[in-house]
């Protein structure tokens, strides 16, 4: 979840204490500090970069070539679509859109009321399945456009419900 | 119990005292608590549980949870060891009944495998046509270990091999094993193990430093999570066996990020591991040191390739650079380093147990050993397969993987990704080893074997592939970078229909050039699928271009897809399914299908019960 100011800096600060200032250690860093905080806002950035002693262009550099990292607010569940081969010719290309019209979101955007970011990924491992998505850690296989509408509402219901 | 173990010895004693455990001795269920997740195995294992307490069965049954069996097209799974009974499609309501028929010593018939040429159910798991025609070496304890349980790899065959190699083996001699037994890489380029190692261990400069490459961004590709996964233990004995013989003092594994269940099993590997004395300082009293790291990779297929993962290792962006150096002179830190890949380790204890000879006994004169495929796509049985070198496609695709489902004609299989290429029917008896692949465009490449069907677009899949490239290429030398770009572009066009007469040719060329001039292997081999494609698919590429038609009916501008108005039952499953929300029609009034909103996803035609949908 996404931590305001003083919660986000107290968060940051245990992860940086968990390490040296090494450089080798700045992919870690960021990745606890996301884990911590939801995602990588440019003030955390910027102490990381003290931390280290990097330059802020250089971190900016890294968080930007990796998928796995964002600088915007992530939704609360993580919806990833694979769109690897052998999900791709097990028909992902049709559950894409059912997820994309009932959310009204495009690769990469989280839904308004950040319950959902909604993602595609290059296979997630579970190939034997396909097509497949993953909510946060669990995988959904054997996918249909009908099974995955029935997932995503069931989200939805659970997130109505508090 | 976890103490520290002073020497080869004390390992051999520990052993002794772990396989005379009461749960050694157990009737086992081996239940897959990995791949099957996604069918509910986490609640098939509860169920049964809660039936074990329910019928006091904890003394005389154990209930383990394992790594992935391979044959997840049918999971959730369970086996009854030591018997071999092998349960399929098991469900949280099966529990009552699969514990008290194993207390009793019988079986549930109506949770047997069933054939599709055959009436009778099979009991046994090595009976099964997808078990019997493997050779299972490497994944000789993924499913029958609980791969959280040191005890359990102690109780197989476990760390023997390092046992082995410390103590009755030099350095030099751990190498001369590997060298005879002919082991060749397992990431996709196949080099000899053993020269890789002894480069490594030649070389000046300290400390050294070992390299476990588990990155797997190939998609449609998981060999590499399976053994991760399933069998963590093996994969560092590997490594240690390796530090041994290069005199590495630390090592990285690098794990892709999209595999939690795999960084979870090797953390606790790792833990147990070092807790028993097989990691860190003063290994088993040999005074041997190994350091080992796990480190999470984040999202970046390049960084399967070694300069670029070990850019990432130092915590800078993954662009590869131009070897020489090679990283065994000058890798991790500036230091010498040997990378290998995940099932490359797994194979190391293998070799030291049976021997250079025996193991070298089973694949072809220049592929020695077994090969872990990945079997997906319009296959019946998907799954993790491990076959010897030199087996057929034609056994992997039909005799283990069962043929193509719903009576579909087998197309190709794509071998190797997005490195690699289509192996067309026609050399279906090829027996796989690394240089009859690549005689025939494709590679072995890390195992990713998506058999595709007469419903596959060949134009379709070589730009799915290109789009794949050029969004993970990292941009930093221009053959790559603006290559794909153009030939993505070019099969773009083609795929609306776009295309002109001598736009295959361009890209021949041009896939030719990027090949020639990239700096690594992404951009080397991006072309593949693109050349392989047209070298067995000419014709499919003409038909979209001249007839703007596509055969296989996918590429979406090519098609359209209408109700025929006779036949509508006005049933109403075309209109649910629909994605697009494209589909107009009520109950008993006949459905039309709105063509500017229309994805030509097909879903419709597959649902129609009355086969009213029409593609043209
Ligand atoms: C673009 C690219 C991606 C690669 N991805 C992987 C990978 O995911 N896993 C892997 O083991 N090797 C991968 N490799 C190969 C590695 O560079 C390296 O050759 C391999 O890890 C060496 O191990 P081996 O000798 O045991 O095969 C990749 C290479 C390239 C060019
Ligand atoms: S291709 Fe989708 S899980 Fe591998």
């Amino acid at each position: 979840m996404a931590k305001q100011g003083t919660a986000m800096r107290a968060a940051l600060k245990q992860v940086l204490e968990r390490h040296t200032t090494d450089k080798s250690e700045l992919i870690p860093i960021i990745q606890e500090a996301q884990d911590a905080i939801g995602y990588l806002p440019e003030d955390v950035l910027l102490d990381v970069s003290r931390h280290l002693n990097v330059p802020e262009a250089a971190i900016y550099g890294v968080a930007t070539f990796y998928a796995q990292f964002y600088l915007e607010p992530q939704g609360r569940h993580r919806i990833r679509v694979c769109r690897g081969t052998a999900c791709h010719v097990r028909g992902s290309a049709q559950i894409r859109p059912v997820i994309e019209s009932k959310l009204k979101v495009k690769d990469g955007q989280t839904t308004d009321d950040l319950l959902f970011t909604y993602e595609t990924v290059a296979c997630v491992g579970c190939c034997a399945l396909a097509p497949v998505m993953m909510i946060d850690d669990r995988y959904y296989g054997r996918l249909t456009p009908e099974k995955a509408e029935a997932v995503i509402d069931e989200y939805m219901r659970q997130a109505d419900a508090g | 119990m976890m103490e520290r173990r002073r020497s080869t010895d004390g390992l051999w004693t520990l052993k002794e005292q772990v396989r005379a455990r009461p749960e050694q001795q157990r009737v086992t269920l081996s239940v897959c608590n990995t791949g099957c997740r996604a069918l509910g195995s986490v609640e098939v294992l509860a169920a049964l549980e809660e039936e074990v307490r329910k019928q006091h069965a904890g003394h005389s049954l154990r209930l383990q949870r394992t790594g992935c069996h391979g044959f997840c097209e049918v999971g959730p799974l369970l086996v009854v060891r030591p018997q071999g009974v092998l349960y399929v499609r098991v469900a949280p309501k099966d529990a009552a009944d699969i514990v008290a028929a194993t207390l009793k010593g019988e079986v549930v018939e109506r949770l047997l495998y069933t054939g599709p040429d055959t009436e009778q159910p099979i009991v046994h798991e090595h009976d099964v046509p997808f078990y019997k025609h493997q050779t299972r070496l490497v994944f000789r304890h993924c499913g029958r270990i609980d791969p959280e349980s040191i005890d359990d790899y102690l109780a197989a065959d476990g760390y023997e091999a390092l046992a082995k190699a410390l103590g009755d083996m030099t350095p030099q001699q751990v190498i001369d094993e590997v060298l005879a037994s002919g082991l060749r890489g397992r990431g996709g380029a196949g080099f000899p193990t053993g020269r890789k190692w002894q480069f490594c261990r030649e070389a000046p400069g300290q400390p050294k430093y070992l390299i476990c490459n588990a990155d797997e961004g190939d998609p449609g590709a998981f060999m590499d999570r399976g053994v991760c996964e399933g069998d963590p233990h093996a994969v560092i004995e590997g490594m240690l066996i390796a530090a041994y013989a290069i005199g590495a003092t630390h090592g990285y594994l690098y794990v892709r990020a999209e595999y939690p269940i795999a960084v979870q099993h090797l953390k606790r590997a790792m833990a147990d591991a070092e807790a028993l004395g097989l990691l860190g300082d003063n290994i088993l009293g040999t005074g041997l040191s190994f350091h080992l790291k796990l480190k999470q990779g984040a999202g970046a297929f390049v960084c399967g390739e070694e300069t670029a993962l070990i850019a990432s290792i130092e915590g800078q962006r993954g662009m590869p650079r131009s070897r020489p150096p090679f990283p065994a002179q000058s890798g991790l830190f500036g230091k010498p380093t040997n990378i290998n890949n995940v099932e490359t380790f797994a194979n190391v204890p293998v070799i030291l147990q049976r021997g250079a000879a025996a193991y070298a006994a089973v694949g072809t004169e220049r592929s020695k050993g077994t090969k872990i495929f990945a079997l997906a796509g319009k296959v019946r049985n998907t799954g993790l397969v491990e076959i010897p070198m030199g087996a057929t496609l034609r056994q992997v695709v039909f005799g283990i993987g069962g043929g193509v489902p719903e009576g579909r004609a087998f197309k190709a299989a794509q071998m190797g990704g997005p490195s690699g290429g289509c192996v067309p029917a026609e050399h279906l008896d090829l027996p796989i080893d690394y240089d009859s692949l690549q005689d025939v465009g494709a590679i072995m490449g890390s195992g990713g074997l998506v058999v595709l069907d007469d419903t596959t677009c060949m134009v379709d899949l070589a730009s799915y592939f290109l789009q794949f490239v050029q969004s993970e290429s990292c941009g930093k030398c221009v053959p790559c970078r603006v290559g794909t770009r153009r030939m993505l572009e070019i099969l773009t066009r083609i795929g609306r229909g776009d295309g002109k007469e001598g736009d295959v040719e361009t890209l021949v060329e041009l896939g030719q050039s990027v090949k020639a001039a990239s700096l690594c292997g992404l951009g080397q081999t991006a072309p593949n699928p693109v050349l392989s494609t047209i070298r067995y698919f000419r014709d499919e590429y003409d038909a979209h271009i001249r007839d703007k038609r596509c055969p296989a009916r996918t590429c979406r501008h090519l098609v359209t897809y209408s109700i025929d108005a006779e036949k509508c039952i006005a049933c109403g499953q075309c209109k649910r399914v629909c994605p697009a929300k494209a589909i107009e029609g009520e109950k008993k009034v006949e459905h039309v299908i709105v063509q500017d909103r229309c994805v030509s996803c097909g879903a419709c035609f597959d649902v129609c019960p009355v086969d009213a949908v029409v593609v043209a």
